[in-house]
């Protein structure tokens, strides 16, 4: 009787969850499809090889998940008590070496399985590994400050702030340091992300599939303006990428090593900047501002860097 | 005379502080009140502050992790409201609150909920599982208990006096050191883990002496209830992963404090060097958390299915293997750091690994329902929506572990939703199932059963309200606490976890209303033999409540499921032919003194009040002192009274009060011993 | 049984259970030394702006360091030997020689300390500084409470005589007491040692 009572109870709640389930479901099926997914739609080769290494994972795993799951709602089901219950019952009943053999080694067999994809793929996508291509790769230099994002580009000789723009054809390598808090530097829809450190540098290499703009941003937290600490990432063409390479050099501002301690005070959503040319070495001279290690600073401007004020 | 404390720091300059300050100073005037009333201050005091009892220590753990669940889910639900609402947009709340309410969302579930709810279980049950009188060192489980309860105190009176960290739960540096958030919030912070840390690892030593020492006669290691395995496994994780904590906390607050250059950028400082040590300790806590519910839900599935726990060997492997394991895995919290692709690999399939002896505890399970009889009980319930909802949390555990598409999804909602897939059903539906499950043996009375299963519907189904989309989402690009964002192709979801957030406040009301309405009809729901589930394992052997010293005699144990097989061969329920002196540990006031002091010392540091510091220092040392010179600590119960006791509980219990057993074949020994109960 | 046999049995059971946790609290401390040398192994050539570990060890001063760490662990033993014939006074003397010895090591530890912050080589300059200041000076707050714990016993033997309670305690004090000087030597070796050669 009690049982029936607790079978009804389970129907009845099983149906109030399949209406709430349903209600909750129309905001979701109205306009958020998910094509827009940087994860799942990726733009590069790298995200790309990424995410199929977590598709692979994931119905590699469906061998056991799927099979756990189901077995769990059909044994509550099968086996719940009841007042004529056709049901085996083995109350003492508490082991078997076969079942046991199963439930260990297929499982093992799966995490060997991906354990040997994984070893693979983090070699090959380990973020420092240069990109082979046909043509050398756009060096980038990206410092993480409060909260926005400044970006080098040493071929060019000039620096823009909260977008970053490089040709499309070639293969994108990122050198980064912070000269704030830990930050995380990430363009979902190229690849993966690495720490930004102050006194570090970490690299990352990416490349696009195409002419495009895609969203990035530091994704560790890090202070009051951290949810605005995003930019546009710009893989251009050709001509495109020519007539940025104009507008930029042609900016009126410089990013002298005044200018650069003006840019370190913190500052919230700011807008795009370009800066025509950088202070020599500024990348090296941010990561020798928290070096273990200082000597005599190497010039004034490193000097006014590196203590904020002269 | 104050330090850095002014009247700057009372929090009249917004109105969200303002509230949150009224709440906590209205409710502890309530509760100050409301003892006053019932003129309770004396019982509390001599009966419940001042014991030294496990049974009672475990009820004021779990009574503590119940307030900060509340308090810590407000904070959740003002997190998914803000985020559901701020889509180009400030929302409701500035970042500097949102901040300071993800840090205290995540240290409070994680310190001042999930710790003291499994502490207190396990020092409700674990003693009596194994046959014991009580816990190894009473006296230490008390200052445990205050120790952890100062930490809370902490934690809630920096929402009056102050703020609270704006750095997150983990608190990264530098942006927790003093140059980047040189307020008193991270100190709170640190001094709240450094107190219940400290508590928490005297748990860990308590209980592993407990359990290696006070086992009954017979009960071998492999004869040990799950619940009170992995007990001896958390409590040695305990004690290998908590000094860590001690470590990494006592280093932030002396760069804090003193001006070391242990994690500041620059002056050879290594920010690095916090997220090992934290995850040194990070990573076992996890299984921390986790292993105990599974200790749980391996005794409620056997009972509940009415079998014997399938593969009993195999669960024990499992968890030793599990603990063990936890140990290697740090790195995989930081694959995104930098590391060589050698050793992120290394770890990737290290946990990779630990994912095999989780698949077998859940077939384990599986296999005990096999063939059984469920009956489904609101622990068993929130056992089965457990195995469901585990799964999905273990396989985007093993996404998140592959280096590669963990740079994808590190820092994302998609990792918020799966710890949460963990912790919430893996680690808070075991003690839930585990509060239903036993509040009988502490309280003497069932916990209705239909507020029970409705507080697990609006539980599961919130979660996967709140959770589900969150895993969207962070294929969408979300990183994890923003304040505000600008995608509106992200708002719906942020609007359908909100809604998931509400079932969750049902899902506790529930809880609230199963408690008011089971008191209500105390008399009726009593359980008067002890035993109101057929239990199979010692603590139903107990009358509940338990008498102070538990057992009269010591059981004998031949077997795993010991009170099952003396149901069946008639033995339980008889008085033992004399009975015997009980020697007992006196109640002292240096627990709870020791943990006020503690509270003090911690706040005094908080504000650099210095001479309070030295002198809370000072006066903890002279408690300690009087307490290391007491050779007069215990008491000895005559066994008049304790024939008395157990007389006046035996009388009670009719033979129609007990569970048939012609259900299960009694074999070996067993077979044509009488069997107790109805036909 | 007598509730005094009933009270003495259970004494002894939770006297062996102190000694067992005691054991553990021992490893969880190894633990917290454990990471302060691997901290400072991280840190110890990040000496920044300040001086270098070559500027700042002294090698002889160190040297007695040592000496007196170790000659206090041997006249721990010998009252350890004396708790064992039940010569109280024996017991006594040599806990307060002991006691001596360790007040003379923190001494020199504090001298040694105070020079260091004189020279402008504090704690604050950097992050080797730190490690090292960190490490060292944990050891030496254990040694002190280890001193003030030799003077809560030389007290309890004398007003409570060589009861069991008593020198179950000074078991777990003197097992204290030789797994600093264990530390101490890990100090020596890790610390001291590489930063001079």
């Amino acid at each position: 009787m009690e049982a029936r009572i607790a079978g009804q109870r389970v129907r009845a709640a099983l149906r109030s969850a399949a209406t709430a389930g349903l209600i909750c479901s129309v905001p979701v099926l109205q306009g958020c499809a998910l094509s827009d997914a940087p994860v799942l739609f990726p733009k590069g080769p790298i995200a790309l090889a990424e995410r199929d290494l977590l598709f692979t994972a994931f119905g590699i795993m469906m061998i056991v998940a799927i099979p756990a799951i189901l077995l769990t709602l059909l044994f509550a089901w099968r086996y719940r008590k009841r007042t004529r219950n056709t049901a085996d019952y083995a109350p003492e009943w508490d082991g078997s070496w076969g079942i046991e053999a199963v439930v260990w080694l297929v499982p093992a067999a799966i995490v060997v399985v991906i354990g040997t994809i994984v070893w693979d793929a983090t070699h090959r996508l380990d973020p420092y590994k240069p990109l082979a291509a046909d043509k050398p790769a756009f060096k980038v230099q990206a410092v993480a400050l409060d909260w926005k994002w400044l970006f080098l580009y040493p071929e060019l000789g000039t620096a823009s702030v909260n977008e970053l723009a490089f040709p499309a054809d070639r293969p994108l390598t990122i050198e980064i340091t912070s000269d704030t808090v830990m930050n995380s530097l990430m363009i979902p829809a190229l690849g993966g992300q690495i720490y930004a450190m102050a006194g570090m540098r970490s690299e990352m290499n990416l490349i696009a599939d195409g002419p495009g703009t895609f969203n990035g941003r530091n994704t560790m937290y890090s202070g009051d303006g951290f949810s605005d600490q995003h930019f546009k990432a710009h893989a251009m063409s050709e001509a495109d990428f020519a007539a940025w390479k104009e507008k930029v050099t042609g900016a009126a501002d410089v990013l002298d090593a005044k200018a650069y301690v003006d840019l370190h005070k913190q500052s919230v959503a700011d807008p795009v900047r370009y800066y025509s040319s950088f202070e020599t070495d500024l990348f090296s001279i941010i990561l020798r501002k928290y070096a273990p290690i200082v000597g005599p600073y190497e010039s004034k401007a490193a000097e006014l860097i590196c203590r904020g004020a002269v | 005379m104050l330090g850095r404390l002014t009247v700057e720091a009372l929090p009249f300059y917004s109105w969200v502080a303002m509230g949150g300050a009224a709440v906590t100073v209205g409710g502890g005037i309530a509760v100050f009140l409301l003892i006053t009333w019932l003129r309770a201050w004396k019982v509390l005091w001599t009966d419940w502050l001042t014991s030294v009892d496990h049974k009672k220590i475990g009820i004021m753990y779990v009574v503590l992790a119940l307030v900060m669940l509340v308090r810590g889910f407000v904070d959740a639900l003002m997190m998914r409201a803000q985020q559901a609402f701020s889509l180009n947009s400030e929302g409701y709340l500035p970042p500097e609150h949102f901040e300071q309410i993800f840090s205290s969302h995540g240290t409070i579930m994680i310190f001042f909920v999930a710790m003291p709810f499994l502490t207190g279980l396990i020092n409700i049950i674990v003693p009596q599982q194994i046959g014991a009188r009580d816990v190894a060192f009473p006296f230490l489980n008390s200052v445990s208990l205050w120790m952890t309860a100062a930490g809370a105190a902490l934690v809630l009176i920096s929402l009056v006096v102050g703020k609270f960290s704006q750095a997150g739960w983990t608190g990264y540096p530098p942006y927790s050191g003093v140059e980047y958030s040189p307020g008193v919030g991270v100190d709170y912070w640190l001094w709240a883990l450094i107190t219940s840390g400290v508590g928490s690892t005297l748990s860990g030593i308590n209980f592993i002496v407990t359990i290696v020492k006070n086992r009954c006669p017979g009960m071998t290691f492999m004869r040990m209830p799950m619940f009170t395995w992995t007990t001896l496994c958390i409590s040695i994780l305990i004690a290998f992963s908590f000094p860590a904590l001690t470590v990494v906390a006592g280093q932030l607050t002396l760069d804090r404090t003193l001006g070391f250059h242990f994690f500041t950028n620059g002056d050879g400082g290594n920010m690095m060097m916090f997220a090992n040590l934290l995850w040194i300790w990070g990573h076992p806590e996890v299984y921390i958390l986790i292993l105990p519910a599974f200790g749980i839900f391996s005794e409620v599935v056997a009972t509940f299915s009415r079998k014997r726990l399938f593969g009993y060997t195999s669960l024990v492997y499992a968890t030793a293997c599990i603990a063990l394991l936890s140990f290697t895995v740090w790195l995989h919290h930081f694959f995104t750091m930098g590391s060589s692709a050698n050793v992120n690999a290394i770890f990737g399939i290290a946990t990779m690994i630990i994912a095999v002896p989780t698949g077998v505890k859940i077939f384990d399970w599986l296999f005990t329902m096999y063939k059984g009889r469920i009956e489904f009980h609101p622990s068993m319930v929130y056992t089965i929506g457990f195995m469901v909802t585990f799964v999905i949390g273990g396989v985007t555990g093993v996404l998140l572990a592959l280096p590669p598409a963990d740079y994808l999804m590190h820092n994302s909602t998609f990792l918020v939703a799966h710890f949460h897939n963990m912790l919430i059903p893996g680690a808070l539906f075991g003690y839930f199932a585990g509060l239903n499950y036993w509040f009988p043996k502490a309280f003497g009375f069932k916990l209705d059963t239909k507020w029970g299963i409705r507080s697990f519907w609006c539980w599961i189904i919130g979660f996967y309200l709140a959770f589900m989309p969150l895993y969207v989402l962070g294929f969408k690009g979300m990183s994890r606490r923003m304040e505000h964002y600008a995608d509106p192709t992200w708002q719906p979801y942020l609007i359908v976890a909100a809604i998931g957030a509400l079932f969750v406040l049902c899902g506790i009301a529930c809880i609230a209303i199963q408690l008011y309405v089971s008191a209500r009809k105390w008399g009726s729901a009593r359980d008067i033999t002890g035993d109101p589930w057929n239990g199979r394992t010692l603590e139903w052997a107990t009358s509940s409540p338990p008498a102070p010293y538990n057992f009269a005699v010591l059981p004998e144990v031949t077997d795993i499921d010991a009170f099952h097989d003396m149901k069946i061969l008639g033995q339980a329920y008889q008085p033992p032919q004399h009975y015997e002196d009980i020697v007992m540990p006196k109640n002292t006031w240096i627990g709870p003194a020791l943990g006020a002091l503690a509270f003090a010392l911690g706040f005094a540091f908080v504000w650099y009040i210095w001479w309070l510091v030295a002198l809370c220092f000072v006066l903890s040392l002279v408690c300690v002192g009087i307490r290391a010179s007491d050779d007069n600590s215990e008491f000895v119960l005559p066994a008049a009274e304790v024939a008395r006791i157990e007389r006046e509980r035996l009388a009670q219990i009719s033979p129609a009060d007990m569970h048939d057993m012609h259900d299960y074949v009694p074999r070996g020994a067993a077979s044509g011993a009488p069997l107790t109960g109805t036909v | 049984m007598s509730a005094a046999t009933i009270l003495e049995e259970e004494q002894k059971h939770a006297l062996h259970s102190r000694e067992f946790g005691f054991w553990i609290y021992l490893m969880t401390d190894a633990v917290i030394f454990a990471l302060l040398f691997a901290s400072y192994a991280v840190l110890a050539e990040n000496s920044a702006a300040g001086p270098t570990s070559n500027d700042l060890f002294d090698l002889s001063r160190t040297a007695i360091e040592t000496g007196l760490l170790l000659v206090s662990s041997l006249t721990f033993g010998m009252a350890s030997i004396a708790l064992m014939h039940d010569q109280k006074g024996r017991v006594v003397q040599w806990l307060f020689v002991t006691l001596l010895l360790g007040l003379a090591f923190l001494a020199m530890e504090m001298g040694e300390f105070g020079g260091m912050i004189e020279k402008g080589a504090g704690p604050e300059v950097s992050g080797f500084l730190s490690a090292f200041f960190t490490l060292v000076g944990t050891h030496g707050l254990h040694v002190a409470f280890g001193s003030l714990g030799i003077v809560v016993m030389i007290g309890q033997v004398l007003v409570k005589g060589l009861t069991a309670p008593v020198r179950s305690r000074l078991m777990r004090l003197g097992l204290f007491w030789h797994f600093l000087d264990i530390v101490w030597i890990g100090i020596f070796s890790a610390v001291y040692l590489p930063g001079v050669l």
